[in-house]
């Protein structure tokens, strides 16, 4: 009994419990610093848990002619695979010895699950506008995949294991991967591959609010809405924090480390909101170019130079 | 009050149509969005599309071609949903009221729950007109 209790505790309170609130404060960070830098007063503390909770009040339209299981289905399988993700990375910072061999393969594929959701959910909506948004999702995705898996080589490559559990206990004894010069450049890279994993600007066209409105989504009211907009929040702390066990030493739960933890995360998801309020949306063919591009030659660089030992 | 209408208080999402205005009401809702009156404050949103709307938005006198595209919006809305009228012309037609184009008031077509008087209203008083609406609501539980 006590062996089937305890991923379902670290699958019910750390996946999905602490992750969702951590990410509606997320949301909560970059609505308001987005409101800072335009000069206005933003939001309140409690407004991104008030969306959600009035989204899953409200009626949930299927559109005519769209395919109902799919349409359905999708948010919710997004979503488990944040809560998947999430999981892993919790048990990794808290108890490494309970994670297994190649997780960092497996957070791989799941980090893909929500995109392919979105993807699915704008397919079968039947709405011209998010078939639109749908197909630049799955272009953006194979622009971002190759130089983000390349970076995430580098620290393999310093401590020769694909288990983040080592990733971070490597990082405690030898010190943290950003402050390398392989670790840094790999560490750029990741950042502008966590902006277009998230589809916030520069690189949002998948779901351009002022060219086709909402791109996948745009069909999807009430609760299916709530999920993906409590989906993406998650994502909004899944991802700086996969960002922070992989370059800057993940997050210990033991005195003073848990406070410069929360730190290194806050400062990660404000970088991220600057370079989201700094600059303007580009062309999903410039996206590709920058991808395969400047940030492949950037991964390279850093993968040659880890393997060299810098 | 259910939790259900007290979070959709507390997070109205505004979608916002034209009915055939001169366009200045339209202008001076999107000066509610300003960093001057700032409506996220108060956790508005413009939304993009009908169905992410809890609110909406209706300006112009509402001829005969766009009261059909009036209806079909108001039913494509997630219930609930409030409806409110800005300006002079989508509450009485204003000037256009002998119009051969404009044979019905819009709250002959769609429930209507808040009037804002004006032409055009300033953003203070659409903020003043909402803030009434949510009273109401409040008020009746």
């Amino acid at each position: 009994m006590i062996y089937l209790l305890d991923p379902l505790i670290y699958l019910l309170i750390y996946g999905f419990l602490l992750t969702a609130i951590m990410g509606l404060i997320a949301s909560w960070i970059d609505r308001k610093v987005t409101a800072r830098v335009q000069y206005r007063v933003g939001p309140p503390l409690l407004q991104p848990l008030i969306d959600i909770i009035k989204l899953l009040g409200k009626e949930t339209l299927i559109p005519e002619g769209a395919s109902k299981i799919t349409f359905l289905m999708a948010p919710i399988i997004g979503f488990s695979g944040v809560v998947l993700v999430s999981t892993i990375l919790w048990i990794n910072n808290i108890d490494p010895t309970k994670s297994f061999m190649g997780d960092l393969i497996v957070v791989l594929y799941l980090l893909v699950v929500p995109s392919i959701s979105i993807i699915m959910g704008g397919f079968a909506s039947r709405n011209p506008l998010a078939s639109l948004g749908a197909s630049r999702e799955m272009k953006l995705i194979m622009g971002y995949e190759l130089p983000f898996i390349l970076a995430v080589l580098v620290p393999v490559i310093h401590t020769h294991s694909i288990r983040l559990g080592n990733i971070v206990s490597y990082q405690a004894t030898n010190g943290i991967f950003i402050g390398s010069l392989s670790g840094f450049l790999a560490w750029i890279v990741v950042i502008l591959c966590v902006q277009a994993k998230l589809a916030l600007v520069p690189f949002d066209m998948p779901e351009a609010e002022t060219e086709i409105v909402g791109g996948p989504l745009i069909e999807y009211s009430g609760s299916g809405l709530a999920v993906y907009r409590l989906m993406k929040n998650m994502m909004l702390f899944t991802l700086p924090f996969f960002v922070m066990i992989l370059f800057m030493g993940g997050w210990k739960f033991e005195g003073i480390y848990s406070l410069t933890g929360l730190l290194k995360y806050i400062g990660v998801v404000a970088i991220i909101t600057v370079i989201r309020n700094t600059n303007p949306r580009v062309r999903i063919d410039q996206a590709v170019k920058f991808f395969w591009g400047p940030m492949t030659i950037i991964a390279i660089i850093a993968v040659i130079l880890a393997f060299l030992g810098k | 009050m259910s939790v259900k209408l007290k979070a959709l208080l507390k997070s109205p999402w505004v979608f916002h149509l034209s009915t055939g205005s001169c366009n200045n009401c339209d202008i001076e809702i999107l000066d509610c969005l300003t960093p001057r009156f700032d409506i996220e404050r108060f956790g508005m949103l413009l939304a993009s599309s009908i169905r992410h709307a809890d609110v909406l938005l209706v300006t112009g006198s509402g001829n005969r071609k766009s009261m059909e595209i009036v209806k079909r919006l108001y039913e494509q809305m997630p219930k609930p949903g409030l409806v409110v009228a800005i300006g002079e012309c989508a509450m009485s037609r204003g000037m256009f009221i002998h119009s051969y184009n404009c044979p019905v008031p819009i709250d002959k077509i769609i429930p209507v729950d808040v009037y804002i008087p004006g032409c055009p209203p300033k953003p203070e008083a659409i903020i003043a007109g909402v803030v009434k609406l949510i009273e109401k609501l409040n008020k009746r539980k």
